[in-house]
């Protein structure tokens, strides 16, 4: 069978089971089940597949730019940057509509970005592990930074919708923002190559002719702006950049033309599951999809930094 | 033909190149040898456009490298760094298709797929051309840069130490081919390697533009550098240079 074909029908039951299972039963007949479908669980499901797939697109730019596949985005402190971004248009205009909020994350989330290349430029390059603990570190601290921010300004919910990820009050009207995502995703598909040549390292991409300044900026402009989209609404994944990449790099290599469509498929599909199974394993309870995907995606983690030796960097 | 006029390069407070002015004719090989710290790779880096110098001028068949568009310049020139770190996971075929990507900018057509072919046969890679270059030695990955350097057919290839991870068979084989491909016949590039190995240069160079200092200590024809007097001045120790088949070999006294 064809790769896209299995993909496409892997998605396809996975969003058959998302649009069937919740707490309420499509087809007992008490609720009309077109009205449910269209104002939740489609809603729901566009958004776990939609964000899966930017934060999967996100972690392979963010690998390919400091050339180590041990980071993503929730690695390097990008979330908590957008989340100090959110913060702040929050406190300085309370009533902003919700794109200029989702502006001053991707700009936040870009500042943060440029401030973790600044520190990785510090660090010796022989020991692939310590950029993404170099990261955490970061990450850690301008969470803390945020804490304390939320907690004078009674802020401290908002902070704690924007940091785990939760499906369960998407509805129709609140994650359209999410649809940007699908648009980011054509862009990077176009320049797919020269994210594939910014892994090559800067000289020698620059001597095959790319730019590497601007294509790095383009990519991580691309980058901050999905992660502010999908931490305003509805909260961060971490690993999930970190998973779906190096299981596609594994298995079919790094020719990003060939690869961003699985990548991104990937994601989607792994978010979706994990909603899917935060939905039932306490039926009819529901169990965060940010907190399923962290506890299996630290176990790939762990696999990877143990798996992974000198070649995630030689 | 290659220019520099009064080049100089500072890396922060440390002036690593001083003054250069030099002519590289077309065709042929030309070494670049001296002790370590001298400045080989930052010339070489300066002439590929990669290094901005802090003073002076460079001229690549009348192209400055520096001014070019980027796509313009790696038509011009290509440039292969020293054991580059590539972390990414690309297959033979599709690393050597890259050396095309200055031409086709991302839409490759019947003669790109043609060209990086070539390339690959060039360098004895096609029954390598699926394997991924994580399971290649060391030397194969080598060969494997090298072709996708040839494969972006710019007249001036430069080699930043490409001997490095080659066991004598290889090295000999690289240096044999580049020879070869530099002739007037069938199809003339020039090639400018940077090179610690003086036999390596005594043995294949065409020319030898000897580094001291970040100066020129010495530069012209092979057989002309490779003296004992010369390469006392450049080395700062003492050769004895024996003639082997026409060619010299240098020996540490």
């Amino acid at each position: 069978m064809r790769l896209p074909l299995i993909i496409a029908l892997v998605l396809a039951a996975l969003v058959t089971a998302s649009l069937c299972i919740g707490a309420a039963s499509l087809f007992a007949g008490d609720l009309d089940a077109g009205f449910l479908i269209a104002t939740s669980r489609f809603p729901r499901t566009a958004a776990a597949l939609l964000a899966g797939m930017g934060l999967a697109l996100a972690g392979v730019v963010v690998q390919q730019s400091v050339q180590n596949r041990l980071v993503e985005p929730s690695l390097i402190g990008t979330p908590e940057s957008a989340m100090l971004g959110l913060l702040a248009i929050t406190l300085a205009w309370p009533g902003a509509p919700i794109w200029i909020k989702m502006c001053s994350g991707a700009l936040a989330a870009l500042a943060g970005m440029a401030g973790f290349l600044g520190l990785a430029r510090a660090l010796p390059r022989h020991d692939p592990m310590l950029l993404p603990i170099v990261g955490m570190i970061y990450g850690g601290i301008l969470m803390a930074v945020g804490l304390w921010l939320a907690w004078v300004t009674d802020l401290m919910q908002y902070l704690g919708t924007w940091r785990l990820s939760e499906f369960s009050g998407v509805v129709q009207g609140r994650y359209e923002l999410l649809w940007g995502i699908a648009a980011l995703a054509v862009l990077l598909y176009l320049v797919a190559d020269r994210i594939t040549l910014l892994g090559l390292g800067e000289t020698q991409a620059r001597s095959l002719g790319l730019n590497y300044g601007q294509t790095r900026a383009l990519g991580l402009g691309i980058v901050a702006t999905i992660i502010a989209l999908v931490v305003v609404t509805v909260g961060t994944l971490p690993f999930v950049g970190l998973v779906a990449s190096n299981i596609v790099s594994r298995w079919r290599g790094d020719n990003l033309r060939a690869n961003l469509p699985v990548i991104a498929a990937f994601g989607a599909g792994a978010v979706l599951a994990a909603d899917i199974l935060g939905r039932l394993i306490r039926y009819p309870y529901e169990i965060p999809a940010g907190t399923i995907f962290a506890v299996a995606g630290a176990g790939i983690f762990l696999w990877l930094l143990n798996a992974a030796p000198a070649r995630a960097h030689d | 033909m290659i220019e520099v006029s009064n080049l100089s390069y500072s890396a922060g407070q440390a002036q690593i190149l001083r003054d250069i002015s030099l002519t590289i004719p077309q065709g042929g090989i030309t070494a670049i040898i001296g002790p370590n710290g001298a400045g080989k790779s930052s010339l070489l880096h300066c002439i590929a456009g990669l290094l901005t110098p802090s003073g002076g001028q460079v001229r690549i068949d009348g192209l400055d490298p520096f001014d070019a568009p980027h796509r313009d310049r790696a038509r011009a020139v290509a440039l292969l760094q020293q054991t580059p770190r590539i972390a990414t996971r690309l297959r033979v075929r599709e690393l050597v298709a890259f050396g095309r990507w200055p031409h086709h900018g991302g839409r490759p057509g019947p003669e790109d797929a043609r060209l990086t072919e070539e390339a690959l046969a060039t360098f004895d890679l096609t029954p390598l051309a699926d394997r991924s270059l994580e399971t290649l030695s060391g030397g194969q990955r080598q060969r494997a840069l090298v072709a996708m350097t040839w494969a972006q057919s710019a007249p001036w290839l430069l080699l930043d130490e490409p001997l490095n991870a080659l066991d004598p068979k290889y090295a000999r084989d690289l240096m044999e081919r580049l020879h070869d491909l530099t002739r007037p016949a069938p199809e003339q590039r020039s090639v400018v390697v940077v090179i610690h190995d003086i036999n390596a240069a005594a043995g294949w160079a065409d020319r030898v533009i000897a580094l001291k200092d970040g100066e020129i200590g010495a530069s012209g024809p092979c057989n002309d550098i490779m003296t004992p007097a010369t390469l006392h001045a450049v080395f700062g120790m003492a050769f004895d240079v024996i003639d082997h088949k026409q060619r010299p070999v240098v020996i540490a006294r």
